[in-house]
């Protein structure tokens, strides 16, 4: 089969258009920031960004003016707390107005999981007499045929575009992750699109000596782009820790519009690419970040020829 | 081992002891507001096998559970942990090192569907920016002027971080427990928004609902501790913090809130449970200064 692997310029350029609807999925770990700063430097604009954590990286492209609607569980810089620009587009509408279309978690993930299985909707346990279905309609309630009582529903959730970021995979797309594994499996095959950024690009044999850490396979993937530290701030589990520095220095710098800007032009917009971004970080950062080692014990897959 | 060891600490720190033994341990142990929740959340915990757990005063309050009175805790994390070992203090509930050393690292559909809504989790622990009478929680808005809720929820005065996975796990949890810094601005007679259900209008409000879980059962803050009532599922004051006055707290909530029963005081930590905290737990003193 043919390599798909490809520059994050062409990956984002063929994949991400206008108007799309985009989900760089990744909780806490493997948020692809590679990604979304490139997003931001080809100008893209109205795209629809689902998240269940928007995190740094979205709080940084709609700061960046590239969104116009926000579908999200949880809008806070983790452990840290409040995501400054977004806040200022919901409260004050700068640099924009933004909608909103708020779930809880367990409504995010069921939506993906609506979406990946081709479902009409999905049903949980949640809801029941909570504020948030009088602020979001597509939360409803239906009558279980079986027992007749209420039970919570969302809708699918179909991304024209997911991208996740992973520790390694094939040059088709046969994708490793592990750690966190979050909404990513949901989210990818839920996706019309789907783009893998990986810390490596490994062999078709790397990937077959260890399926069960197959997440996503190569059929659903249209591009694979190796990218190291792609992840930066967030983190990598078994390659690089999070910036927890940078989280707070975000949490200082984007409570003011014009210190927001700046950075996203230092850093982004002057940057050519992710490895241009490395480059330009301390290199003690990757010291600091390094989390030594803790390799599982192997198993055997056993040879049954 | 870990049995001997937990019926020494049942006997030793349950907060049976009399009330010269609390006032002695006040006044040999100098500790701090934090601690003081952190410890009385802790033996909340006492026999608990599972918690799912938030990041700050709750997850130390998990860590020392496990040391002294829930020897068999396990941790559970909306990220799709189950079992954490944390070696540090976590950042955020999807740090790195809750994974490093888990009994198991799961997808979130997982940890959603068969661990909480399969009704695994015997604990949770909330909090949010107010809480009313009956437990119900807001994450979500502080409202501005505009009136109604579609109109406040659409210009907020302040837009907090949302429900993330609260509102789930108030309503399927098997008990919820919160922790609040005690203050008039969040202990207030009506919600801006509902995030979390508690017990709605209280009485048998979720039971009429079919809400799966308890819901909440203690609230803890750095005063005292309340507790809600069987019929009503009212909040009351069931304990106050070694020096608070009964006013001290009535005046820092929004409504005419009643003592349970006879007022008693709240345990003082041991100098063991701090001794772990300070040395152990939290030695930068992060989350316990």
């Amino acid at each position: 089969m043919a390599s798909k692997v490809m520059s994050m310029q062409e990956a984002i350029a063929s994949h991400v258009h206008d108007g799309d609807m985009v989900a760089i999925e990744g909780f806490t770990a493997c948020i692809c920031f590679a990604a979304g700063h490139e997003i931001i430097r080809q100008g893209r604009r109205d795209l629809v960004l689902c998240r269940m954590t928007p995190d740094l990286i979205y709080d940084q492209m709609i700061a960046a003016g590239c969104a116009r609607k926000l579908i999200f569980s949880y809008l806070g810089n983790p452990g840290v707390g409040s995501l400054h620009a977004i806040r200022r587009a919901v409260e004050k509408g700068i640099p924009a107005p933004l909608e909103i279309e708020e779930y809880s978690h367990f409504g995010m993930v069921s939506r993906y999981t609506a979406g990946a299985h081709r479902l009409p909707f999905y049903p949980l346990h949640s809801y029941t007499g909570s504020d948030l279905p009088r602020v979001n309609p597509k939360i409803r309630f239906v009558e279980s045929p079986y027992d007749g009582e209420p039970i919570a529903v969302v809708p699918p959730l179909n991304p024209d575009v997911v991208i996740i970021h992973a520790q390694r995979a094939d040059r088709e797309g046969n994708t490793h992750l592990w750690g966190l594994l979050g909404v990513q499996k949901e989210a990818a095959f839920a996706a019309r699109r789907v783009i893998v950024v990986v810390e490596e690009l490994v062999e078709e044999q790397v990937i077959r000596s260890d399926p069960n850490r197959t997440i996503i396979p190569s059929l659903i993937v249209d591009a694979v782009v190796k990218e190291p530290f792609g992840a930066h701030p967030s983190y990598v589990q078994g390659y690089y820790d999070r910036d927890n520095q940078f989280y707070l220095q975000w949490d200082e710098l984007s409570r003011d519009e014009t210190s927001t800007q700046a950075w996203l032009e230092e850093w982004i917009i002057a940057v050519k690419d992710r490895a241009e971004y490395v480059q330009k970080l301390d290199a003690s950062a990757w010291k600091r970040l390094s989390p030594g080692e803790a390799f599982a014990e192997p198993v055997n897959y056993g040879r049954y020829a | 081992m870990n049995e001997e060891r937990s019926s020494q600490t049942n006997g030793t720190r349950s907060g049976e002891r009399n009330a010269s033994d609390h006032h002695e341990t006040y006044k040999m142990t100098h500790y701090t507001r934090n601690e003081m929740m952190i410890v009385t959340a802790s033996r909340a915990l006492a026999g608990t096998r599972t918690v799912f757990v938030g990041v700050g005063l709750p997850n130390i309050a998990c860590n020392l559970a496990r040391r002294t009175v829930a020897p068999y805790l396990e941790l559970i994390y909306e990220s799709g942990v189950y079992g954490a070992r944390p070696a540090r203090l976590p950042l955020s509930i999807g740090d790195p090192t809750l994974v490093s050393d888990a009994l198991s690292v799961c997808s979130m559909q997982d940890l959603f569907g068969l661990y909480l809504q399969g009704g695994r989790v015997q604990v949770a622990f909330l909090g949010g920016a107010q809480i009313d009478r009956f437990g119900n929680l807001n994450t979500t808005i502080i409202a501005g002027a505009a009136g109604s809720l579609e109109e406040d929820y659409a210009r907020p005065k302040v837009r907090l971080p949302g429900s993330g996975g609260a509102c789930e796990i108030a309503i399927q949890a098997q008990k919820v427990f919160i922790i609040m810094r005690l203050s008039k601005r969040g202990f207030v007679d009506r919600l801006d928004f509902l995030t979390g259900p508690g017990h709605l209008h209280g009485g048998d409000a979720r039971d009429s609902l079919g809400l799966p879980g308890m819901g909440p059962q203690l609230v803890v803050t750095d005063k005292c501790v309340f507790v809600f009532d069987q019929e009503s599922k009212e909040m009351l004051i069931s304990s106050l913090h070694p020096g608070v006055e009964l006013s001290e707290v009535q005046q820092e909530v929004g409504w005419q809130v009643q003592t349970a029963g006879e007022l008693k005081q709240t345990a003082a930590p041991t100098d063991e449970e701090i001794h772990l905290l300070r040395e152990e737990l939290d030695p930068q003193g992060i989350h316990i200064g």
